[in-house]
């Protein structure tokens, strides 16, 4: 059984290739960490997989539904972070304990009532990453998701991947500096370019 | 079904959050009270001039919010957040309408009604004018969220939305005008069909123009 599969898939962006011929699959409880220097096309990578960018050449398939972290956090920047949240949870149908227990996992229940404009880099990524866990997707895309990070978020992030690989979800992650996730495949994206 | 409400919810949310709710109705509100001064003290003048007034500020109205119509939800990632959910281009597009529609075209209602005391139109003009907008409503948002999704990927592209959509507004200001006109029976079917064209391709343009946004 496989969730994600990419074959031989090629991307293109402006007039510059990326990468080509590239083949890969994720099963259930797997893990890909997408490494490399900037501008390598990680991110480009990940918006493939998760279906925002068309692939020049090759297939990707998709065996279920898909949770994305990027650059932008897309929660309502004036509404406190719990509202914020809620409107995902109501577009995923998902109910209120399901966010809350995503909250805990984070630490980010005494931020509830703070409005997300006034949140910093690192506590963003935390309430994205709350998202992604409440969506309850088997896939987990994750552009940089420790950017801005303080250790114990990191660890809370760490944790949440093991959970998820445990529950047999699949994470493909995209970092330039290692996380400590236990067990992780490697693609070095650098040394394909 | 209820992904759509909540998508429906926050965009109505955020046209009538912190006061944005008053813009479109003191907006028209300000042409029908300027109109008169620039006009003079003629009334049959004012009177048949006016409806033609109050269907530019409608159709102005209507094209006021674009730059916050698209472009927020572009910049935040909540576009590519709904793109990774499966919800269609067109969807996005249609409820974006929906809301834009109830957003300005309840409160420009409600205008109207001072507003046409303003620029002199008696009771039945005003319900002739009244009918014919809230005829209008659903495609002067149709072309605003049209407008807005081509010109979100564009710096200062909301001075151009407006020239963008002009010709397509047309055709609505010469039957809703037209139906003030006492020898134009016919114009209010001819502009609720024009209203229902551009209702009906509104989702599928701009939901193609939102699908261009990402590439």
């Amino acid at each position: 059984m496989v969730l994600l599969r990419f074959d031989r898939v090629a991307c293109i962006r402006g007039d510059r290739l990326l990468f080509e011929e590239l083949s890969l699959a994720l099963a259930p409880g797997e893990a890909l960490w997408l490494r490399g220097p900037n501008g390598a096309g990680k991110s480009s990578l990940i918006r493939v997989a998760a279906g925002l960018l068309r692939a020049a050449a090759g297939t990707v398939e998709r065996f279920g539904r898909v949770a994305l972290i990027d650059e932008a956090a897309a929660l309502d920047a004036e509404l406190p972070l719990r509202r914020a949240l809620d409107f995902w949870a109501r577009v995923d149908t998902v109910d209120g304990h399901t966010v809350d227990r995503a909250m805990e996992a984070m630490a980010l229940h005494p931020l509830a009532e703070v409005p997300v404009a006034m949140l910093s880099t690192g506590q963003r990524k935390r309430a994205a990453m709350v998202r992604v866990i409440a969506s309850g997707a088997p896939i987990w895309l994750l552009d940089e998701p420790a950017n801005g990070m303080d250790d114990a978020a990191q660890a809370r992030l760490v944790a949440a991947i093991a959970m998820h690989r445990a529950n047999g979800g699949a994470v493909m992650l995209a970092s330039h500096f290692a996380l400590g996730v236990p067990d992780l495949a490697d693609l070095d994206m650098g040394a394909r370019a | 079904m209820t992904m759509l409400i909540a998508l429906f919810w926050r965009d109505l949310r955020r046209a009538w959050g912190s006061g944005a709710l008053w813009l479109p109705v003191l907006f028209f509100l300000l042409v029908a009270t300027a109109f008169p001064f620039a006009v003079g003290p003629d009334t049959p003048l004012l009177q048949r001039a006016g409806g033609g007034m109050a269907w530019v500020a409608a159709l102005l109205a209507a094209l006021l919010p674009i730059d916050r119509l698209v472009r927020p939800d572009r910049d935040a990632g909540v576009l590519d957040q709904l793109a990774v959910r499966g919800v269609a281009d067109e969807v996005i597009a249609a409820v974006k309408i929906g809301a834009h529609a109830v957003g300005f075209g309840l409160p420009l209602l409600i205008a109207l009604l001072p507003a046409s005391a303003l620029l002199a139109q008696d009771a039945g003009r005003m319900e002739t004018l009244a009918t014919g907008i809230a005829i209008a409503i659903p495609a002067l948002a149709s072309l605003a969220v049209l407008s807005a999704a081509l010109t979100a990927g564009l710096k200062g592209g909301s001075a151009i939305g407006g020239l963008l959509v002009l010709p397509l507004a047309v055709p609505l200001l010469i039957f809703g005008a037209g139906m003030l006109d006492p020898s134009g029976r016919g114009a209010i079917k001819l502009l609720a069909a024009v209203s229902l064209l551009l209702t009906a391709i509104g989702p599928f343009a701009a939901g193609a123009a939102l699908r261009g946004l990402r590439e």
